[in-house]
């Protein structure tokens, strides 16, 4: 029988990272970060480099999969997809090209990762260095919106005006992935808590974010290995399924320059449902989510648009004993995510929900068979993802 | 109205200057605040308002929507006051204020500006606004912005 769903089909397995460092501090090249996080990868699967025939990635990678194939010594390359977008948005998606080309026949074992070295290839923070603009960045850059806190910051704005959200409820947000990252040995702000008053009186970015509402930016890499389910079980851990996975955006998303119809938005809107609906799942069966924080505005949109939380009870709902593992009513971001763990462009994240639902992340949610991940507020394409264990098939 | 005396401008000078793409789709913008016009796409085949620009109309796939000229007045939709200097230009400058502004008259587009006067008055949504162009006619590539200020009453 002909399935148009990835539900079940599909399989991670293995994780793996190379060391996360602050930008600019990591002795090795991007490339060979990324080396690294894939070779952790197939030691954890325990599987031969070799058997790799697919590359997934997204966010315009630099790390190009033929290169990484000749590095590797790979007998047969199959599939090399890469999403289009830039930050986040693609974290999910890039996993679901990888399962789609397996699904589909065209690969057997495919690689997602995504390796960022800002010290050696610049920050996004950081403008300078540029003459004349055109385009979609004419209408913006002139006027001192530069740089993404800048890019975002009115669109959180608006959607706090829509719902009469306060700033606590960004701050709970901050204050969950530091929790979590202090029991993470590899999050770059493990040893560095933050309490209510550090982040209160913290500098403004750009209101209304202050500095702990912002992604850290980073030097490290992430990798996932995907397989059918067929061979699921084949490997040396708990198999974690994809359990569905869409990716997109609504009705002019892209209508630049901030004219989105839609303009409060995380762009989830029309990708929640088709998500859920290939799960097979309703939002409530959700125990555990990782959602990409470019910016924590963007997570308060995000939880809300895929039905987790109603706008009106934002306030309410965004405490850090809500947010936190492992009794909270949503374990939120539980490594420490972008803000506290490393900026991978949410690979980190997806790592993360798939530790949670092998059950050995460092702060394991209780009820952690489906995961969500979310990659990208606020850009186009976004993506998620929901993966499971197989006690849910 | 204008603002045309050099260096009266609200953020430092040596920020990226904008021109048209080399394909010319934003060209009667960016040329019509030059001439304090502002000027938006407005198909004459089906009435859709549309901004930034396209080469097509993108309700009723007309190519070429015309541009037309609009009052420069609007409502904030929405707002934020930079503190992080992104750029060095900005270094030594101190917080400034960017207006998300929608044109109710050109079916809700909206346009980026800053809103002149103190960097840390209230910014109150909704607010009714006029546009002023600040022409930087000193610039390599000389260029016009169009920033925005509260409506007297």
């Amino acid at each position: 029988m002909k399935s148009n769903t990835l539900r079940g089909q599909v399989a991670v397995a293995g994780i793996g990272e190379s060391n996360y460092y602050r930008h600019g501090q990591s002795p090795d090249s991007e490339f060979k970060l990324a080396l690294q996080a894939i070779l952790a990868a197939c030691d954890d699967a325990g599987i031969q480099p070799a058997q790799i025939d697919g590359f997934a990635s997204f966010s315009d990678d630099r790390n190009d999969a033929s290169r990484l194939a000749a590095a590797l010594g790979i007998r047969q390359l199959r599939s090399a997809t890469m999403q289009w977008g830039g930050g986040g948005g693609g974290c999910c998606a890039a996993v679901a090209n990888g399962a789609a080309a397996i699904h589909a026949g065209m690969a057997e074992c495919v690689v997602v990762f995504r390796s960022l070295a800002q010290g050696q290839f610049g920050r996004f923070g950081r403008t300078t260095g540029i003459n004349t603009i055109s385009g979609e960045k004419a209408y913006l850059m002139p006027y001192g919106v530069l740089a993404p806190p800048q890019r975002f910051a009115m669109r959180v704005r608006r959607f706090m005006h829509e719902h009469g959200v306060r700033q606590e409820a960004m701050r709970a947000i901050a204050m969950a992935s530091y929790h979590h990252a202090q029991a993470n040995p590899r999050a770059v702000m493990h040893g560095k808590p933050l309490d209510e008053e550090r982040y209160d009186h913290s500098r403004w970015v750009v209101e209304p974010f202050h500095l702990y509402d912002c992604c850290m930016e980073n030097d490290g890499a992430a990798a996932i290995i995907l397989v059918s389910q067929e061979r699921a079980r084949d490997f040396k851990n708990k198999p974690v399924y994809v359990l569905g996975a869409a990716a997109g955006s609504g009705f002019r998303a892209g209508a630049d320059p901030h004219n989105s119809p839609h303009y409060a938005s995380a762009n989830f809107g029309t990708l929640a449902p088709n998500l859920f609906r290939m799960a097979g799942i309703q939002p409530q069966d959700v125990g555990v989510v990782q959602s990409y924080e470019n910016f924590t505005g963007g997570v308060l949109m995000t939880l809300v648009e895929h039905g987790l939380v109603d706008a009106q009870d934002i306030n309410q709902f965004f405490t850090l004993d809500n947010l936190i593992a492992p009794s909270g009513k949503l374990p939120l971001n539980t490594s420490g995510g972008n803000l506290a763990e490393c900026y991978v462009h949410g690979m980190e994240l997806v790592i993360e929900a798939v530790r949670q639902v092998r059950g050995t992340s460092t702060s394991q949610a209780e009820k952690s068979d489906i995961a969500l991940v979310a990659g990208g507020p606020m850009v186009t394409p976004a993506s998620n993802l929901l993966l499971g264990s197989e006690s849910v098939l | 109205m204008s603002i045309k005396a050099e260096n009266n401008y609200y953020l430092p000078a040596g920020l990226p200057m904008p021109v048209s793409e080399s394909d010319g789709l934003s060209e009667p913008f960016w040329s019509g605040l030059k001439m304090e016009r502002l000027r938006v796409q407005h198909c004459s085949h089906c009435q859709t308002w549309q901004f930034g620009p396209e080469w097509l109309c993108h309700h009723c796939h007309r190519f070429d929507p015309e541009w037309e000229e609009i009052e420069p007045k609007g409502t904030i939709y929405s707002w934020e006051r930079v503190w992080h200097p992104s750029h060095d230009a900005l270094k030594s400058h101190g917080p400034y204020i960017a207006v998300l502004v929608e044109l109710p008259h050109a079916g809700n587009v909206r346009v980026v500006g800053n809103l002149l006067g103190d960097p840390m008055q209230e910014v109150i949504i909704g607010a009714d606004v006029v546009g002023i162009f600040e022409h930087h006619l000193d610039a390599e590539s000389p260029y016009t912005l169009l920033q925005w200020q509260y409506k007297a009453d």
